[in-house]
């Protein structure tokens, strides 16, 4: 029953959860520490455009990535079983 | 400006509200009960309700006031989209699937499940209904900003018909009807706004042709106009850097800024305009605003100086490399000063600002933000931070975000919705950049509503785009704000009649006293919409994440994850989040200026988000008082 399949996986969600949110609070605080550090190192460029702006871009994709990570990881785990 | 209204804009309009309302009352057949009005019987789909997350989530706030800011001031808009989505993984790493587990309807529910304490229902309740409201507000101003150029209805008319409206949905359908409202809201939001970005791009970016834009001109060939003479620098104007130019035949008053010099030695002057409230009157460069003979409007502004290579026109880019052209280019922003004459007339001054391409896309150029390139500290250091704190911690604690949790069947669908609302939300922010760099060289910006950018933008490409975007963006408002208004209305009827009050409620009274609830908060909402007017929607979004942040979270994640702490701890660290965040915002520079008409300096606030401060005295509140109760907990 998909109820029971939901309990089991909810067990192991919570570490797993929490250390893909370690990953991007890291990331997520590196954003906020060069932005008020090193301003200049953000007007650099990757490709002709800034690092700001790149920044800002890889931390919405790496969110999605994450969260499909996440979603594929609790997958596999419950049809091993 | 004065808009127009069109008879494309108001059909189009019609139909969306007609539509939805509609819809409303087919599916307001169907909840009947507690758990069908409150949560739409915990059936939906993962997938409509990830989208209806998606709906929710990209309000007013999101597609009016961020356009808004980037269109203005470049980056600083940005920060918010970067914010308002990362929000979304402590969402779903932290929060979702426990909170899931342990409540029912709303979000105190979960809070108290392992406690049954009134003083957590009470705080929690009242934590939602101040968050809402708070949140309530921005939308009812966009709503305002919206109506007046698309029916051409006063702000007021607009806060209102809005408010009226949400309350028809809220009341007839509740959760069920509101989430199929966001659903379908949400995902005409991204289409368009995807196409409007693919327009965007496909023009390219170009600079004025010879008499449009905004003129720069040696001080010789603008004194010397025949029919034209220069007014004395006197009384308020004298020292500063503006020359004034009377037209002797319509007496219109045009504005000059001094702007340095050109290589070979000659003094420029740049185009100014110039707005004077005297004596309850308005006047646009010393004439009644208006359209007819012998007035005088603002005129739309927004250009490219400069393209890289001294191009005229680019011709359709990627959007990469239409990311590194304004990057190489020279833009046009505008500036403001505030001249205040003898005779009590104000007048503020709009002139040009070039700026740099590289620096409309680094973070900094707003007045919130500004100081932050510079080396070492600077109070906009930690503004900056408090709000990426703020922005960061707050998604997951905004009540009406919360419980759209409780609308889908168990955890993996939770989990599942989740991910499909990253995904669209993710994607729509991404848009957000090129909707407001094409807002900012489209010529069409409003200077003095920056909420309006992204349907002057979309007037841009047609009246019809206008009119289906300014549409979308009216039922966005609608539905943000009936979502919101369900949220307040459970945390009335469940948590503090049910619960606190013990009132013994049958299903059928619990959902008539959520919707008497809901009406007393749309009114409220209405009111304070009116108030708030001035300020960009964006900004006070910010706040409403400040105050959720500061009062909910704390609680949430020690429940979650720290067994010590107790009722008494829960309690306290939402009343001091919720209690020291709001005096903060109430007296910080930003309300003093914008709300109260008050010097900005006066306010004895050193930056205006409270969260980098807030939120931690949440969790310092939640500790001590825990600690501090552990005995009589254990005794209890």
């Amino acid at each position: 029953m998909a109820q029971d399949d939901d309990a089991e996986a909810s067990t192991r969600s919570t570490p797993l959860g929490l250390r893909l949110f370690a990953l991007y609070l890291a990331l997520y605080a590196g954003y906020m520490g060069a932005t008020v550090f090193a301003p200049r190192w953000m007007a650099g460029t990757v490709a002709g455009i800034n690092l700001a702006i790149v920044y800002g871009l890889v931390l919405i994709v790496v969110a999605l990535a994450l969260a499909l990570v996440y979603l594929t990881l609790l997958r596999e785990g419950r049809s091993a079983r | 400006m004065i808009y127009e209204a069109s008879a494309t804009a108001t059909v189009v309009f019609a139909i969306f509200v007609g539509a939805v309302l509609a819809l409303s009352f087919y599916l307001g057949a169907a909840a009947k009960s507690a758990k069908g009005y409150f949560a739409a019987h915990g059936d939906i789909h993962w997938f409509v309700n990830g989208i209806a997350f998606a709906g929710d989530y990209l309000s007013a706030a999101s597609f009016l006031g961020i356009c808004g800011m980037i269109a203005f001031y470049g980056y600083d808009g940005f920060l918010y989209s970067i914010g308002y989505l990362a929000g979304w993984i402590v969402a779903l790493f932290v929060v979702a699937e426990p909170l899931k587990r342990l409540g029912r309807f709303t979000f105190a529910d979960a809070l108290d499940a392992r406690f049954g304490s009134r003083g957590i229902k009470l705080a929690a309740a009242v934590s939602t209904l101040v968050v809402s409201l708070f949140y309530l507000i921005p939308q009812m101003v966009g709503a305002g900003a919206l109506i007046k150029p698309l029916l051409g209805f006063s702000h007021h008319v607009g806060v209102l018909l809005v408010g009226i409206v949400v309350i028809l949905i809220v009341v007839t359908a509740g959760m069920v009807s509101t989430t199929w409202v966001q659903f379908i809201k949400g995902s005409m939001l991204i289409v368009f706004c995807t196409i409007l970005a693919g327009l965007i791009l496909a023009r390219g970016l170009r600079t004025p042709a010879e008499g449009e834009g905004f003129a720069v001109r040696p001080v010789s060939s603008v004194t010397g106009a025949p029919g034209t003479h220069v007014l004395a620098e006197e009384g308020a104007w004298a020292g500063k850097p503006y020359v004034r130019m009377a037209d002797e035949g319509s007496g219109r008053v045009a504005v000059w800024r001094k702007a340095g010099s050109d290589v070979s030695g000659n003094e420029l002057l740049s185009e100014a305009q110039a707005v004077t409230v005297r004596a309850g009157q308005k006047l646009i460069d010393g004439l009644p605003q208006g359209k007819r003979k012998g007035e005088h409007d603002l005129r739309p502004v927004g250009h490219v100086a400069a393209l890289p290579g001294g191009e005229a026109a680019t011709g359709s880019l990627g959007p990469l490399d239409f990311l590194r052209t304004v990057g190489g280019s020279q833009i046009v922003l505008w500036g403001s000063e505030k001249i205040a004459e003898g005779d009590g007339s104000i007048t503020t001054v709009y002139f040009q600002k070039p700026t740099a391409g590289r620096d409309v896309l680094l973070p900094g150029l707003s007045p919130t933000f500004k100081g932050l390139r510079d080396d070492g500290f600077t109070w906009a250091k930690v503004d900056f931070l408090s709000l990426m704190i703020a922005l960061f911690c707050g998604t997951a604690s905004l009540p009406h975000i919360l419980i759209r949790y409780y609308t889908v069947s168990n955890q993996a669908a939770v989990r599942k919705s989740t991910v499909v609302g990253i995904a669209s939300i993710g994607f729509f922010y991404i848009l957000t950049l090129f909707l407001g760099l094409g807002a900012m060289t489209s010529g069409r910006l409003d200077l003095t509503d920056t909420n309006m950018s992204a349907p002057l933008l979309a007037e841009g490409f047609g009246k019809l785009l206008f009119a289906v975007i300014s549409a979308i963006a009216f039922t966005t408002v609608l539905g943000t704000v009936s979502g919101l208004i369900m949220a307040a209305s459970g945390a009335v009827a469940h948590d503090l009649m049910t619960s606190l009050l013990k009132m013994d409620l049958s299903d059928r009274e619990k959902v008539r006293a959520g919707k008497i609830a809901a009406v007393v908060v749309g009114a409220l909402a209405m009111v304070l919409g009116i108030l708030f007017k001035e300020v960009n929607v964006t900004f006070l979004v910010g706040w409403a994440f400040n105050v959720a942040a500061s009062a909910n979270l704390p609680s949430l994640v020690m429940l979650l994850f720290w067994p010590k702490t107790t009722k008494q701890g829960i309690t306290a660290a939402i009343t001091v989040g919720m209690v020291s965040s709001l005096a903060w915002i109430l007296l910080s520079a930003e309300t003093y200026s914008k709300v109260y008409g008050w010097k900005p300096e006066a306010s004895p606030m050193p930056f205006s988000q409270p969260g980098l401060v807030t939120i931690p005295l949440g969790f310092v509140v939640l500790v001590v008082v825990s600690l501090l109760t552990q005995r009589s907990e254990a005794r209890a």
